[in-house]
């Protein structure tokens, strides 16, 4: 299989963030779901049902299968949300994690 | 039974009128004891309160008078899932009502105290650390608990569903989408007419919920049935941290983390019903308070996500506990409505005792309490 | 202090929506416009503010022409609140929404809802596998950051298809296939409505373009299959299809998915407005009067969120819908106006009789096999389904307390027409008789937080406190 590398037509200005403790380069203006595509992630959260790996799916805020936590917070849609430079992003595990 | 004749007409042992979890489990008892029954629901089968209330299958705290059906209810939970071939998501579990301040700790042993009197042993008091070890995540400041250890809760929309299909198993027939009409007796029988024709029986039950108070009007017989709209929220799936259904000793609060993980709050804050409209509307402002006591009883659910809400129509009387019983002025007519928001528990236990009741004309129930003569004028 | 009113509250910043509230503002009326996107222009202009001249020519000129539109919208007296998300209306018309992580309400007199449409849900085996998206995703990855996904396979059917194959193409991004699930005899019977269509005909001049295009550019096209299915473990590997009479079987960890888009109705139902089923489009739609009324009370609908038509009649049904709410509040509106727009939408209408009939949903799509994922956040099949339908449940509403299809955070939107379809298909029913979800606030989740710290009637946050309100 050829893999389906994910790539950008332009540049505009790069600034960095975390996820899972890697930094990923993001350009302004991307969601947090378009510059993880664009670096390649596509497993972004577990199902908290079967725990099947779910990635992004329409990119507009409908489907909710782009949950992630962002800087603490769980179930955030990372197509909707913008990226800003040193966000922390985790992947979703199953059911959200309560802030015990 | 006899198919519909010439007129119309279908002849039955027992009409029900209202699909909710009374009149469904009335004519699954009634059917049980052998007597033919038609159900009539003007919308679908649990459409309302019974389909859409929060599942708590509680004694705790329930009023004197009904403490002896709620018991008699129970036995028949603890067998729910033999008795329908369908566990209806029953789990038993504690209801606990959390205290938050020393007053509230000392009304609920006062309670407590009352019930031992009168020979009930399921309500108990918690301390400072019993009520830890049954709620780890309570918050710091509640000082204590009453609780019954063996209640539970079920799934409500499930639970009426699976009675609806044991009674039609055993041989009562449901007409959905069917509403009572003009209701008259004659020769000694009830003809409740429909858009689908008439069904005529000798025993009539009203058991319509937030709708039965203009069925017995109608009948001449008052009964201020108030339509109330309690609402409920659910959360996103969290891990699991609570095995208890929750209450407030000093506000309304029902709380309970479901088996998939999601919590679903209630517990008396209402919405807006108009059973006319035949719909029920969530009013944020007051699930405002509802979440306000979620979180400060529990202050890990902060970063919940309230993924829906519900509310269904639901029927209260004035003094908070249901109608139940023969009707004061007709023969062969009964009632079970005006649960006041807390019947679904009682379902099978009044059904049983409604069937008793119709098929020989007498119960061991202590029902004169809830007796419809009370609201005579 | 009690929540602000506005003559006009717009939901929704695609064409309908700015083109709407541009018109109202210029006729005087408060017009606010809520959206849950940063910038103007939907998803059908995502990223127009922005877009690079780059971008812009590789999205082509359709695309371009929103700028006017967000450029006009910006210039309006408009209030523009993006990042806003409504998540309640009330049968008052009091709306609920948050912004900034704040839940407030505001009280506007009049409603229009702008919420364009969703894509059709299209269940196949492996749908839920990383890799796979909606085709719609593809194209907002190009528009919103300029990214694209090479040797991707584009599955299913509709204009929409071939437009990002196109752009893709354009791109430097060419998809390695396009595996449409077409069925035999279509185009046939799309072209007896051709007369009507060439009254519109630059629409069918673009698309036999399009598909020219690609097919020069040599993308491998594999028409009527059927049988779509998608292999994975841990992410997308290949899609499997039968074509020309042969299995085949096309390597990829990316493939998009189409199957057209139809109305988003989450708050058109919210408020308990009537819907229709509308067979043509294997879709509800809000049931609108001539004025783009719905039933609930001053609650207007304009653009694909009444009926798919496209983004050009999108904006004029917005602008017209603008007069018409004005003329409703008691302003004068010259008919003339309303003259000229009611024939540009009426013309831009023509194409789809023609369109419907060719892109109508595959009867594959809309009844997958037991074992297919239906819901996607509760994992319900479409077997499970069909099992309590057997046990006598009536309807949408009680296999969502069944199963809790429906019941996950979408609440619905990606599955709920194809389970009402499932459900209507095992009864022997239309959908119409079926019926839909019903839609409960929030229609998208808020934190237990935000709603705890919900202030309608008051200027500041309530502060979350633990004090007792029996």
């Amino acid at each position: 299989m050829v893999p389906s590398r994910a790539r950008r037509i332009e540049e505009v200005r790069t600034i960095s963030f975390e996820f899972e403790g890697l930094a990923v380069q993001a350009q302004e203006g991307d969601s947090v779901a378009a510059a993880l595509t664009a670096a390649g992630i596509v497993d972004l959260r577990d199902s908290p049902v079967s725990g099947a790996p779910r990635g992004i799916y329409c990119m507009m805020g409908a489907c909710f299968d782009c949950l992630v936590e962002i800087d603490g917070q769980p179930n955030r849609q990372a197509c909707m949300c913008e990226v800003r430079e040193g966000l922390v992003v985790r992947r979703q595990q199953g059911r959200a994690e309560l802030e015990l | 039974m006899t198919p519909a004749g010439r007129s119309g007409t279908r002849g039955f042992d027992l009409v029900v009128v209202g699909g909710g979890i009374h009149g469904s489990s009335a004519a699954l008892f009634a059917s049980l004891r052998g007597l033919s029954v038609a159900v009539l629901e003007k919308d679908t089968v649990a459409r309302h309160a019974s389909g859409t209330n929060a599942g708590g299958v509680r004694r705790l705290g329930r009023h004197h008078a009904e403490i002896p059906i709620s018991q008699r209810s129970m036995q028949i939970w603890y067998g729910i899932a033999d008795l329908l071939d369908d566990d209806c998501g029953f789990q038993i579990a504690p209801q606990i009502k959390v205290a938050e301040t020393d007053a509230e700790l000392a009304g609920l042993s006062q309670r407590a105290g009352e019930l031992q009197a009168m020979g009930y042993d399921h309500e108990i008091i918690l301390d400072r650390a019993g009520l830890r070890r049954h709620l780890p995540a309570i918050s710091d400041h509640a000082v204590g608990g009453l609780a019954s250890l063996k209640d539970g809760f079920a799934q409500p929309y499930k639970t009426t569903f699976a009675i609806q299909r044991k009674a039609m198993e055993k041989g009562a027939r449901f007409y959905e989408h069917c509403q009572a009409g003009r209701i008259h007796r004659s020769d000694g029988v009830w003809q409740v007419e429909t858009a689908d024709g008439v069904f005529a029986a000798p025993r009539l039950l009203n058991a319509a919920g937030a709708w039965a108070g203009a069925i017995a009007g109608a009948l001449g017989e008052a009964a201020p049935v108030e339509a109330i709209a309690p609402m409920m929220l659910v959360t996103n799936r969290v891990p699991h941290f609570c095995d208890a259904v929750v209450g407030a000793a000093g506000r309304p609060l029902s709380f309970k983390q479901m088996p998939n993980g999601t919590v679903v709050i209630g517990g008396g804050r209402r919405g807006r019903a108009d059973r006319h409209a035949n719909r029920s509307e969530i009013l944020f402002n007051e699930l405002q308070l509802t979440a306000e006591t979620a979180m400060s009883l529990f202050p890990v659910m902060r970063s919940a996500s309230i993924v829906r809400s519900w509310s269904g129509v639901e029927g209260r009387m004035p003094d908070d506990i249901p109608v139940i019983g023969p009707s004061a002025r007709h023969e062969g007519l009964y009632h079970a409505f005006g649960f006041s928001a807390h019947g679904f528990q009682m379902g099978p236990g009044v059904g049983e005792l409604m069937a008793e009741l119709i098929a020989t004309g007498a119960t061991q129930a202590p029902i004169t309490p809830f007796s419809i003569a009370r609201f005579a004028v | 202090m009690s929540a602000r009113s506005v003559d006009l509250l717009v939901i929704g910043a695609g064409p309908a929506g700015i083109a709407a509230a541009t018109e109202a503002a210029g006729l005087g009326l408060s017009v606010s416009v809520m959206d849950e996107q940063s910038r103007p222009g939907g998803q059908i202009y995502r990223g127009i503010e922005t877009a690079s001249p780059k971008r812009l020519a590789v999205l082509g000129k359709d695309y371009a022409a929103g700028r006017s539109l967000t450029e006009s919208f910006r210039s309006s007296a408009a209030e523009y609140l993006p990042d806003t998300l409504v998540w309640n209306i009330g049968s008052d018309r009091s709306v609920d929404f948050s912004r900034g992580g704040r839940a407030q309400q505001m009280n506007p007199s009049a409603i229009l809802v702008a919420t364009g449409a969703l894509e059709r849900p299209m269940p196949i085996p492996g749908w839920t596998l990383p890799g796979v998206t909606t085709a719609g995703a593809l194209q907002i990855l190009l528009k919103s950051s300029g990214i694209v996904r090479d040797n991707c396979v584009l599955a299913g059917a509709g204009p929409l298809l071939w437009l990002v194959a196109t752009q893709m193409i354009a791109a430097g991004a060419r998809p390695a296939a396009i595996v449409e699930n077409l069925p035999r005899g279509r185009i046939v019977a799309g072209l007896r409505h051709l007369p009507g269509a060439l009254r519109a005909r630059e629409y069918l001049f673009k698309g036999l373009a399009m598909i020219a295009r690609v097919k020069a550019a040599g993308v491998p096209v594999y028409a009527n299959a059927t049988g779509l299915a998608i292999e994975g473990s841990t992410q997308a590997e290949a899609i499997t299809f039968s074509s020309g009479g042969r299995q085949h079987r096309i390597e990829t960890d990316a493939i998009a998915l189409h199957q057209g888009v139809v109305p988003n109705q989450q708050i058109t139902r919210l408020v308990g407005a009537e819907h229709r089923w509308d067979a043509a489009q294997a879709c509800f739609h809000p049931v609108l009067d001539a004025r783009f009324r719905t039933s609930a009370d001053s609650i207007y609908v304009a653009g694909d969120g009444a009926a798919i038509n496209g983004a050009r009649p999108a904006a004029l049904q917005g602008r017209l819908a603008a007069l018409l709410i004005a003329e409703d509040q008691g302003r004068r509106v010259g008919t003339e106006r309303i003259r000229r727009l009611q024939a540009g939408i009426a013309r831009d209408k023509s194409v789809r009789p023609m369109l419907e009939t060719i892109y109508a949903p595959a009867p594959e799509i809309l009844a997958p096999a037991d074992s297919t994922l239906i819901c996607r956040c509760e994992e319900v099949t479409a077997g499970e389904i069909r099992s309590v339908v057997d046990l006598g449940a009536p309807g949408p509403n009680q296999i969502k307390s069944m199963l809790r299809a429906g019941m996950g955070p979408c609440q619905g939107r990606v599955c709920g027409l194809a389970v009402a379809q499932i459900i209507a298909d095992r009864k022997g029913e239309t959908p119409e008789e079926t019926g839909y979800y019903r839609i409960r606030p929030p229609i998208k989740p808020i934190t237990l937080a935000e709603l705890a710290a919900y202030a309608p009637d008051e200027d500041a946050p309530r502060a979350a406190s633990g004090d007792a309100a029996a």
